[in-house]
């Protein structure tokens, strides 16, 4: 089980905890949309600037454990510059590594360290909090995207 | 009903009463400190519910047969056995519903159906969900006003807050005894003295007490209380409502159905009396039976020394998590349950509840159905190890290693 616990707290996953990157929000007129795990109490805010169909800027704030605060932190530096059309590709080739079916799924990059998930059901919902938000948010939603 | 008394309070002999301590987690043999959420099961209650269904399970209260008949006197067994464990005045006293919230519910919905615009709801701000929510949905139904005792910074209720917010408009005091994210042991004696001097009846959640304590609902004075029996060592799905026969005989049903009526045509129907009345439909009549053979598991403990031993586990966890550096508790109240309630400086509560799971350490980690409590400390959320009589100084140990490591890994 060690191993699995190393697997899910990577270097990577520690540093994006301890100091997340785009942390904060943007100034109006950016798009905001809250998420919320009610289980846990995990919440996040996620601000979005678009220039066209460019995510153009993107921060978010809230607070919740090291995996939610490490999945947000990379994913905002991942999807910064990407269309929402490639952003949505992202979030849900993201979903499928951390909680689809094919075990095999993986992502390049830093993003990889956020399989470690797969292992802890009881986690994987910290993990996807902020792509769910961040897919919701790209769509338009508006009230508080929930994990129930 | 007369049980042998053991002499010394013998932990190690305890444990093998209860078949789920005895397996590894991760690799690790297990450390279960998640009692205030629910409690494993001796043989016991096991072979209790087992001999139910295997030998005489019927519908009670209704056959005419030899199983329905037997069915029907253990069922009731366990009526007499849960008046004897609290001290309630008579057996009609006892309810058995799904569990204590759904206890709580009965009151607000029953009883509450007498409040109105003017009169006053009082909880506490250390209140599980449980004791929250059917009171603020009974409010907003009835106009009634919700109002609650505010906490100290160790977590006791603020006594000088009470006399300001008591009045004579108090219809109601809703207050737990053991507080489940604090461990603070509220004096219900006192408390319930003061509110029956304005005129309130005193409902108390007594689902984190009933595992740890002796209870008399007489001596504590109060007009409800609800307990669980899952938390007792008994079945999950099963619990009590105990409330004053004079009250209990005014109430409205709350649910209708089957087996709470004396007499139905398609007009009208007669309700039968208490505690029938709020017994509707087939029960958990395996868990009732097997709640019965949890409380004759506890009437068999010595509970002075259970008492000291878990005593004990408190002092001994408190003492260990204060030498962590980084480590807060939260609740610290001179009164207080075997519970440990702690955050750790800059590792939330989850990552350490992860890091303990793997090494087979079960607690709780979140907000524990009480957030308002957590807003009251200003904690997202927070560590909670909880134990029972069956728990160990080394799996505290364990416990803190673990917590240590956690501390250690997000440094």
């Amino acid at each position: 089980m060690n191993d699995q616990l190393r697997e899910l707290y990577q270097e990577v996953v520690i540093d994006h905890n301890r100091s997340p990157r785009n942390f904060g929000e943007l100034p109006p007129p950016a798009r905001e949309l809250n998420g919320h795990n009610p289980l846990c109490g995990d919440k996040i805010k996620l601000s979005l600037r678009m220039n066209g169909d460019c995510i153009d800027d993107i921060k978010f704030s809230g607070e919740g454990c090291a995996i939610s605060v490490a999945s947000a932190s990379l994913m905002t530096e991942a999807v910064k510059g990407l269309s929402a059309e490639e952003a949505k590709h992202m979030t849900s080739g993201l979903l499928e590594m951390m909680v689809g079916d094919d075990r095999e799924a993986t992502a390049s990059g830093k993003l990889a360290a956020l399989k470690g998930v797969r292992d802890f059901p009881g986690r994987v919902k910290c993990a996807t909090l902020a792509w769910h938000t961040l897919e919701a948010l790209l769509d338009n939603g508006t009230g508080v995207v929930s994990t129930e | 009903m007369a049980a042998a008394v053991a002499a010394e309070f013998d932990v190690h002999k305890l444990r093998a009463d209860f078949p789920a301590l005895k397996q590894s987690v991760h690799g690790q043999p297990l450390a279960y400190l998640d009692n205030a959420a629910s409690a494993q099961k001796p043989e016991a209650v096991l072979a209790a519910v087992d001999e139910c269904y295997r030998r005489y399970y019927s519908n009670i209260h209704r056959g005419v047969h030899a199983l329905s008949v037997r069915c029907t006197e253990r069922y009731e067994q366990a009526r007499d056995k849960a008046r004897d464990w609290i001290n309630a005045g008579r057996r009609e006293e006892i309810v058995f519903l799904r569990g204590a919230t759904e206890a709580i519910n009965l009151v607000a919905n029953s009883y509450g159906s007498r409040l109105g615009p003017g009169d006053e709801v009082l909880i506490t701000g250390m209140e599980h969900h449980s004791n929250i929510v059917p009171w603020q949905m009974l409010c907003e139904r009835s106009g009634a006003r919700l109002r609650h005792i505010p906490l100290t910074d160790v977590g006791e209720l603020d006594a000088g807050a009470v006399g300001g917010l008591l009045c004579g408009k108090t219809k109601v005091l809703a207050v737990t005894h053991v507080a489940n994210s604090l461990g603070t042991i509220n004096d219900i004696r006192a408390l319930g003295a003061e509110a029956h001097r304005h005129g309130a009846v005193v409902v108390v959640d007594g689902a984190q007490a009933v595992p740890h304590m002796a209870v008399d609902v007489q001596r504590l004075g109060c007009d409800f209380y609800a307990f669980s029996g899952h938390k007792m060592f008994g079945p999950s799905g099963v619990g009590v409502l105990y409330g004053r026969y004079d009250l209990l005989a005014e109430m409205p049903p709350w649910q209708g159905g089957g087996d709470m009526i004396a007499e139905v045509s398609m007009e009208r129907s007669v309700y039968s009396a208490p505690p029938a009345r709020f017994e509707a439909g087939t029960p958990n009549i395996a868990g009732v039976i097997g709640l019965g053979a949890a409380i004759d598991y506890m009437r068999s403990q010595d509970m002075e020394a259970l008492c000291r031993h878990e005593e004990e586990l408190l002092h001994y966890a408190t003492r260990q998590l204060q030498e962590l550096p980084g480590v807060r508790l939260i609740g610290t109240a001179a009164n207080k349950c075997a519970l440990v309630s702690f955050v750790v400086d800059g590792v939330h509560a989850h990552d350490v509840g992860t890091v303990l799971d793997a090494d087979g350490i079960a607690v709780r980690a979140g907000h524990h159905c009480s957030m308002p409590v957590m807003q009251r400390f200003m904690v997202a959320a927070t560590v909670r190890a909880s134990f029972a009589l069956y728990n160990t100084r080394q799996e505290i140990d364990r416990m803190v290693r673990s917590v240590r490591k956690a501390a250690e890994m997000f440094k």
